[in-house]
């Protein structure tokens, strides 16, 4: 702790711009801006926990347990949609990216405030009218996240409003994109050059630019799916002329890059904790932040691997092969440099680190299994079963979700100036690690026997390992309720933090905590961090 | 130390051990390396961090390692799955039909069955068909599965090594009884199979052709024939009783008669019975002539309520 301070500064941006609900709804200030995103997700967030825990226990044995097998698979996919859509794809990006982009690199703002503040409406549009299908119509879609044609133009559930909830939320995420695109280019403290940008800048650089060019397609492809529906027009459903291969190639040219969306700004968290606490300089900046350009271009080019199965011809899965184990390099070098920062650092576990350590490790798990996948051969026998659902659930929630969380045990002392609990942090850190593995590994074996996903039953065979994924489950949500209530009770009661808890190197440790209305309170100049101590 | 159940297993099998194999030393490794360096490097050992000082030749060292190994982990899943696609000429031909929710083979000489039925050692060629959405025919002993896409002629084979019955499951989300789309098939001696491929069929003697029609239309996976709920409407007691349905939206009732089930099987969502999901039934004008609704009809009176 470098400074004790016995309260908060008077002139913070809780203080400033206005008190009352109708002062945070008009709001332009970035921070107030990733806080609306920070509460509307942990909101999303909760309710799809819950939908996962419910199918968990729907699981824990053969035949009926909890639900109809239509309510099942109306489950997973709100399950899917909220998670994809409404936590991981906005996650990290619109919550510390909104709050810390600017802050990162000494401006006030972001370039465009008040499209910032309507990208925030956009994604509670987005988000009310993906959940109004919970109440209006006939019942929420039926189909899976991936809304798969022919069955999502044929079946009787709610296909459409979902369909356009995901359009809604598309622009959401590329206007938010292209506000942190202008702000990187444009917004630089004096000073401050490319390779000066802290690394978590350059994740987000990386990540806009895939938002920006990769999320229309999604868009027009989920009209196609409205259009085919209400107009008949044939484009997916071969029983009016259309294909329903071309739908996979449209929703698959989106959602591989959308994975790169989830998973670089949690890597650009990683790399910025990850230097703080082992008190030493990055190893090798220059490769971490090309390989999140690297990945970002790459991720274009992978889609197929989604669809070795489908039919496709010969050489597209050769060449779709060798390109997505291409992809796994840059995420390797990454893995290394981090390491390699480890090494003869002098390393306090803090729980960022520890935060950022777990994600390491479920991340190399969630890649690794990433390449059974990648082959052909194994591919042929793992697609479509549940070593696939543990295998993005390592990547998303082991590496995303934890990404988020390291994020949020570090720059909590920022966001609200005060600090939570460390001790009890720690301890939610290992309850929510080892219940994850409890829940997701099972899925690896129970995959590699035979058990496809999206199975609301299944062969007696099959029960153990469903069962000890079901007990993981709620280790996980009691691991996960530990750390929020840990966090809100810090926010409320927790001692005041001090401008910089962690004796950190970039910018946003220079303003006070929390930060006053526009940031600085003079116009700060970069200069390069000395790395003493 | 394979199973072999099938000829690819050793191919696709070796690609698995290689890749976890290789992925076990890295993962080890790491998470060894990052717990050391937390505890040799904690700061109450080691108070005063060394400065970094990059390494080029490190970082052109771990970028070429991982890179040649995973060209290596491709080379072998590629090798593993290469004689997938290459299908013998001598190999039995098999018309699949994948349907929502049953699977259904039929052979050269017209024979049909609800279990794949093929002989060891021969290999056996399935050219899947699926009327309605997508499904994928999945046997995980034999390692082998290819999506049954509406519209397109895929093709899958293998060739069985060992007797004995395996699963069948669907891999592709098909809606509502996805997870009873299951089947097996049966692996018998060249012996047994001829045998069986060459006894007249015993179902047309034991059987309503109406019955027969039912299982090979898939009919049955939706609606029972005593008096369950299924998806659809069950058969039992149908005919001539009163049904509500819904027509554009409005309530009516009538009588379940000949035109009412022919109604019923060409055009199914215009009278759709109350409390069941509009738009899951497939269209089967064009599939059934005018003869083999007439059998169905004469099949679904002899299900009368007890």
């Amino acid at each position: 702790m470098s400074t004790e301070q016995t309260a908060l500064p008077a002139d913070n941006f809780f203080n400033q711009g206005g008190k009352g609900l109708m002062s945070w709804l008009t709001t332009t200030d970035h921070k107030r801006i990733g806080l609306l995103y920070m509460y509307s997700i942990a909101i999303f967030f909760s309710v799809a926990v819950i939908l996962g825990l419910l199918m968990r226990l729907e699981l824990i044995a053969p035949g009926k347990t909890i639900m109809e097998a239509s309510t099942y698979n109306k489950t997973f996919t709100l399950h899917g949609v909220i998670m994809i859509f409404l936590f991981i794809i906005p996650g990290i990006p619109a919550v510390f990216g909104n709050f810390f982009v600017p802050l990162l690199m000494g401006a006030d703002d972001v370039a465009f405030p008040r499209l910032n503040l309507m990208s925030w409406y956009l994604y509670i549009i987005g988000a009310a009218i993906a959940l109004s299908t919970l109440v209006f119509g006939e019942g929420s879609a039926d189909t899976g996240w991936t809304f798969y044609a022919p069955y999502s133009v044929k079946t009787g559930t709610n296909v459409s409003t979902s369909v356009f909830a995901a359009f809604v939320l598309g622009f959401s995420s590329i206007l938010t994109g292209l506000n942190f695109l202008t702000t990187i280019h444009r917004m630089r403290a004096p000073g401050m050059g490319w390779f000066d940008m802290p690394l978590y800048l350059w994740s987000t650089y990386a990540t806009s630019w895939i938002q920006i060019l990769a999320t229309p397609i999604i868009g027009i492809t989920l009209l196609m799916i409205i259009a085919e529906r209400a107009l008949g027009v044939g484009l997916f459903d071969p029983s009016l002329g259309g294909d329903p291969i071309l739908y996979q190639h449209l929703f698959w040219i989106y959602s591989h890059p959308a994975v790169y969306i989830m998973i670089l700004p949690a890597m650009g968290v990683v790399s910025e904790i990850i230097p703080v606490f082992s008190r030493r300089r990055m190893f090798g900046y220059k490769a971490i932040a090309f390989s999140s350009l690297a990945i970002a271009f790459v991720g274009y080019l992978v889609w197929g691997h989604h669809m070795f199965t489908s039919g496709m011809s010969g050489p597209a899965r050769i060449i779709f092969s060798i390109l997505t184990f291409l992809v796994a390099i840059p995420s390797a070098i990454k893995v290394f440099n981090w390491l390699a920062t480890l090494n003869k650092g002098s390393i306090d576990l803090q729980p960022p680190l520890l935060y950022s350590l777990g994600f390491i490790f479920l991340f190399l798990i969630g890649g690794l299994t990433g390449l059974v996948n990648g082959a052909l051969a194994t591919n042929t026998h793992i697609h479509d079963t549940a070593f696939i659902v543990g295998h993005f659930h390592y990547v998303m929630f082991g590496g995303t979700g934890f990404g988020f969380f390291a994020a949020m045990h570090y720059w909590f002392p920022k966001m609200y100036g005060r600090m939570y609990n460390i001790k009890r942090a720690t301890r939610a850190f290992w309850v929510t690690f080892i219940g994850f593995n409890i829940l997701y590994f099972p899925m690896f074996i129970l995959g590699l026997e035979g058990m496809p996903r999206r199975y609301y039953d299944y062969l007696p065979e099959f029960q153990g390992w469903q069962v000890v994924s079901t007990v993981g489950s709620w280790i996980l949500v009691t691991g996960l309720i530990m750390m929020f209530v840990n966090i809100i009770r810090g926010a409320r009661k927790g001692k005041p933090a001090g401008d910089d808890p962690w004796n950190g190197y970039t910018m946003e440790w220079e303003t006070s905590s929390p930060p006053p209305l526009e940031n600085f309170h003079q116009a700060p100049v970069f200069k390069k961090p000395t790395y003493e101590d | 130390m394979f199973s072999n159940a099938s000829s690819f297993v050793e191919g696709v099998d070796i690609a698995f051990f290689i890749i976890i194999g290789i992925s076990l030393v890295f993962l080890v490794g790491i998470t060894a390396a990052m717990i050391y360096f937390v505890i040799k490097y904690n700061k109450k050992r080691h108070p005063k961090a060394e400065p970094t000082k990059d390494n080029f030749q490190l970082e052109i060292f771990w970028t070429v390692i991982p890179t040649l190994l995973v060209l290596g982990m491709f080379y072998y899943g590629w090798v593993g799955y290469r004689p997938m696609r290459i299908i013998p000429k001598n190999a039995i031909p098999v018309k699949v039909t994948a349907k929502m929710w049953s699977w259904s083979f039929e052979y050269e000489n017209g024979k049909w069955d609800s279990l794949l039925i093929v002989p060891v050692n021969k290999p056996v060629k399935l050219e899947l068909f699926s009327p309605d959405v997508l499904h994928s025919l999945y046997i995980p002993a034999f390692r082998v599965k290819e999506d049954v896409v509406p519209g397109i002629a895929n093709v899958m084979w293998f060739k069985a090594q060992k007797e004995g019955t395996y699963n069948i499951l669907c891999a592709e989300y098909c809606g509502q009884r996805h997870s009873y789309m299951l089947s097996k098939v049966k692996v018998l001696s060249q012996k047994e199979y001829e045998k069986w491929y060459n006894a007249k069929d015993t179902l047309a003697e034991k059987m309503m052709p109406g019955e027969i029609l039912m299982k090979k239309q898939a009919c049955i996976a939706c609606h029972s024939t005593d008096g369950s709920k299924l998806v659809g409407p069950s058969f039992k007691g149908l005919y001539g009783s009163k049904v509500t349905v819904l027509v554009n939206g409005e309530k009516k009732e009538i009588i379940a008669d000949d035109e009412y089930i022919k109604n019923s099987i060409l055009d199914p969502n215009s009278e759709v019975v109350e409390g069941f999901p509009q738009g899951i039934m497939t269209n089967y004008s064009g599939q059934i002539s005018e003869d083999e609704i007439k059998q169905f009809i004469e099949y679904i009176k002899t299900l009368k309520d007890d």
